[in-house]
């Protein structure tokens, strides 16, 4: 069985030595304005390339944008 | 040119003082008659619609009656700035708010609009402009704020076209190259005689530049009512301005929160929208990135060539490092231009001039949403547009309809006078703006907006009505901004709820939705459909704008405990109206100030004959894919939404099943939106505010229980 997080509610291939940078680029999250949360635990931007994301997380990538 | 004027009125008023954000009084202004006169404002105004466009709905609804069209001469234009307009000590906040009777929904349209006019009104001595008749002959109203005259002139040899004319008068009403600063010019164009998606252009003068800047009250066709009523311009004139005209109560308080907030930009800015760099055109590539950015008539989210129009490209082009705000002491300063651009059509052809750098919307309706992918398209339609006092939105809206028409056969060459119009024909939209200018042609057609040329297109054409409907992005008779929302049941709406038709100011509830899944349930996002519109309804009875409230965010924002309302600056906002009005308001009294005045907009919506359930119906294009074309691109998910979340096997089925299958859920999804927000708005299941409710947020005017009785029974 495939190992697996969970980003914003959907499940993805969780990979070795992942980081919130890699999770960011699978997921194409390119807006700047996020708050990005690691079981529930929040993850400063100067962590994003740093912070090892365990399998089987609940990886929440809150867009802060309500505006338009 | 000046000797030409003929005055026709001059009315002398005593100049009066601001107090605390209010002038207490509002200048009438009847351009049939030619009767100028003051009216008081009274503590139930203050109390129960605040300002702005609280202001000017109340006067509509006291000025016009029941069955008022748009071309009546007692059709009025209300602009009105709002208490906490004019001070300079905290970023946006120099908004006007325009009310009128709409050509293309029939029923109440507002806008807000940047530029200096608002406040300059203010200072002059009033808390709104009323305009009603319709004059004979083109008249300009000129105020001098400084003088305490107003005047009524014809004007007979000025220029229509914004770009000319607002220029004439700023050099006419000047003293001398310092005093352009203090005059600001509202104006429309030529193209907004013959098209029902006519807009107001506000001016400021831009000292760096040595040029006249515009901005826009674009929505709605109200620059349509301008023109038809002759007025040609009108002109307020205020010199002395300082950073106290309000006379506030706390000026210390609006300084400290204003201090705070510059900080935020200067540090954040960069690393978060660019605001100060790109304007909102940052938002081009984003929405392109996550497949909500409009192609080819909202078919499609996001295009390969969306990067040739995106803010790399357009920054090359704005000039940078100038004070861009649009009113004095905004740091957002997000309202960019590009400059030295020569004019490659039509007749001011070969002239090099300064034109707004376009904002996302303009982006979105005059490139990707047609097609085009050329950013020398998008300065040249955005000049013309603005020229001509033609509304971005609606006319890039409503060329792609259009186009969709033609590629599907319901339009051909005979219909539309020789013009091929495919996606991405850059010229035909530019020769359909300038016939809709020089009022011929299929430009003007093009120009009546999407619904009555869905109606048209139906009657004469013998198309499906089915069809022109799903396609037709408009509703209540508004042309859709920007915006992909199939993929937010939040955002459709976001969109199709709102008061006076499908525009984002009301709510943008994309990321929370369809990224975040924050708001998963019904229960959700009718929350969201409470707290944002009505939160957001607040900017444009204060005289503000809603950017810096969330286009730049406190580095702490993210620990905050409902980041997307973004708390820190819910508190200024509350801290400033308290600071600039003497009052004493907490976040939750800000909600309900602006709810009492969003209930009276929608039982004026009633008044008029519309704000019911089906009013507040989408065309399918904003909820789901519509064609055979659409559900292919984007198979994998709808298939794997149809397995996953309707639980329906796609595999075998044809894509015109799956279209169907698809469409019944993602309609039956959206009844019970209605069914939710309704609720949790307090309006009945047809969307009829209820007298309890009224009651409850203490909006129980005898003349608005009067209104929603009979719909109670």
């Amino acid at each position: 069985m495939d190992k697996k997080i969970e980003v914003n509610k959907e499940k993805i291939d969780w990979e070795e030595n992942m980081t919130v940078d890699r999770i960011l680029k699978i997921m194409n999250y390119t807006f700047k304005m996020i708050v990005v949360k690691v079981n529930g635990e929040l993850v400063k931007k100067d962590n994003y390339n740093t912070k090892i994301i365990p399998e089987g997380s609940d990886v929440q990538v809150i867009h802060l944008i309500a505006g338009g | 040119m000046k000797a030409k004027h003929k005055l026709l009125k001059e009315y002398s008023y005593k100049l009066g003082e601001i107090y605390r954000g209010y002038t207490n009084r509002t200048l009438y202004v009847n351009i049939s008659d030619n009767t100028i006169k003051e009216k008081l404002v009274t503590e139930l105004m203050k109390e129960k619609f605040i300002g702005g466009k609280g202001f000017g709905l109340w006067l509509l609804w006291n000025g016009t009656k029941d069955d008022t069209k748009w071309n009546d001469p007692e059709n009025e234009i209300i602009i009105a700035p709002g208490p906490i307009a004019g001070i300079t000590q905290y970023s946006g906040a120099g908004k006007s708010l325009v009310v009128s009777i709409s050509p293309t929904t029939d029923s109440v349209m507002d806008c807000n609009v940047g530029g200096f006019f608002g406040p300059f009104l203010k200072f002059s001595g009033f808390d709104a402009l009323e305009i009603q008749g319709k004059a004979e002959k083109d008249i300009i109203i000129i105020i001098e704020g400084t003088k305490g005259t107003v005047r009524i002139e014809e004007a007979p040899e000025e220029a229509v076209d914004s770009y000319i004319l607002v220029e004439q008068l700023t050099e006419m009403y000047a003293d001398d190259e310092t005093d352009k600063r203090n005059i600001s010019v509202i104006s429309s164009g030529k193209a907004a005689e013959h098209s029902l998606i006519g807009m107001l252009n506000f001016s400021w003068y831009d000292v760096k530049r040595k040029t006249c800047r515009l901005k826009q009250a674009g929505r709605g066709g109200i620059g349509t009512v301008f023109r038809d009523k002759h007025i040609k311009a009108v002109v307020a004139k205020v010199s002395g301005v300082k950073g106290d005209m309000n006379h506030v109560f706390d000026m210390q308080e609006i300084r400290e929160r204003g201090r705070r907030f510059g900080k935020e930009m200067r540090e954040l800015d960069d690393s978060q929208a660019r605001m100060r760099q790109v304007g909102t055109a940052h938002l081009v590539e984003i929405m392109n990135d996550y497949d909500l950015l409009p192609v080819h008539n909202f078919k499609f989210g996001s295009h390969p060539d969306a990067h040739k129009i995106d803010s790399k490209v357009l920054k090359t082009r704005f000039t940078q490092g100038m004070p861009d705000g649009c009113w004095l002491g905004c740091l957002m300063s997000c309202c960019k231009a590009v400059e030295g651009y020569e004019v490659k059509t039509g007749p001011y052809k070969g002239q090099i001039v300064t034109v707004d750098g376009p904002e996302y919307e303009t982006i979105g309706a005059l490139g990707s949403c047609c097609g085009i992918f050329d950013p020398e398209h998008l300065f040249e339609c955005n000049f013309y547009c603005d020229t001509y006092g033609i509304d971005t939105i609606s006319f890039g809206t409503a060329i792609a309809f259009a186009v969709e028409c033609y590629e599907n056969g319901i339009l051909n060459e005979e219909r539309t006078g020789g013009l091929r119009l495919n996606f991405g024909n850059s010229d035909a939209a530019m020769e359909l703006l300038h016939q809709m200018a020089r009022g011929e042609g299929f430009g003007v057609v093009v120009g009546s907006g999407v619904r009555k040329m869905k109606e048209k297109f139906a009657k004469e054409y013998g198309a499906d009505p089915k069809f022109l409907q799903d396609i037709g992005m408009e509703n209540k008779g508004l042309e859709y901004s920007q915006y992909v929302s199939k993929e937010s049941l939040a955002q459709q709406g976001g969109y199709a709820m709102t008061n006076k038709g499908p525009q984002h100011d009301e709510a943008w509830l994309i990321f929370m939705d369809m990224v975040n899944k924050q708001i998963p349930t019904f229960k959700d996002k009718a929350e969201a459909l409470y707290y944002f519109p009505m939160f957001r309804t607040w900017f444009g009875l204060m005289g503000l704008c809603k950017l810096p409230w969330n286009d730049v965010e406190p580095e702490d924002n993210a620990e905050s405990d409902e980041p997307a309302k973004v708390p820190e600056h819910v508190d200024n906002y509350v801290t400033i109206f308290n600071a600039v009005t003497g009052k004493d308001i907490d976040k939750h009294e800000l909600i309900r100030q602006s709810e009492r005045v969003y209930n009276f907009q929608r039982i004026f919506n009633l008044r008029k004959g519309f704000g019911k359930r089906e009013d507040d119906a989408q065309p399918y294009r904003a909820a789901g894919p519509v064609t055979v074309e659409e559900y292919e691109s984007r198979k994998e998910r709808y298939d794997k939404q149809m397995k996953e979340i309707i639980g329906v096997e796609p595999e075998g089925k044809s894509t015109e099943e799956k279209i169907a299958i698809t469409r019944k859920y993602r309609e039956g999804a959206y009844e019970k939106l209605l069914d939710a927000v309704y609720e949790r708005r307090g309006w009945t299941k047809n969307g009829i505010p209820t007298i309890e409710h009224l009651k409850e947020i203490s909006m129980d005017l005898p003349g608005l229980i009067e209104v929603v009785k009979p719909y109670l029974k």
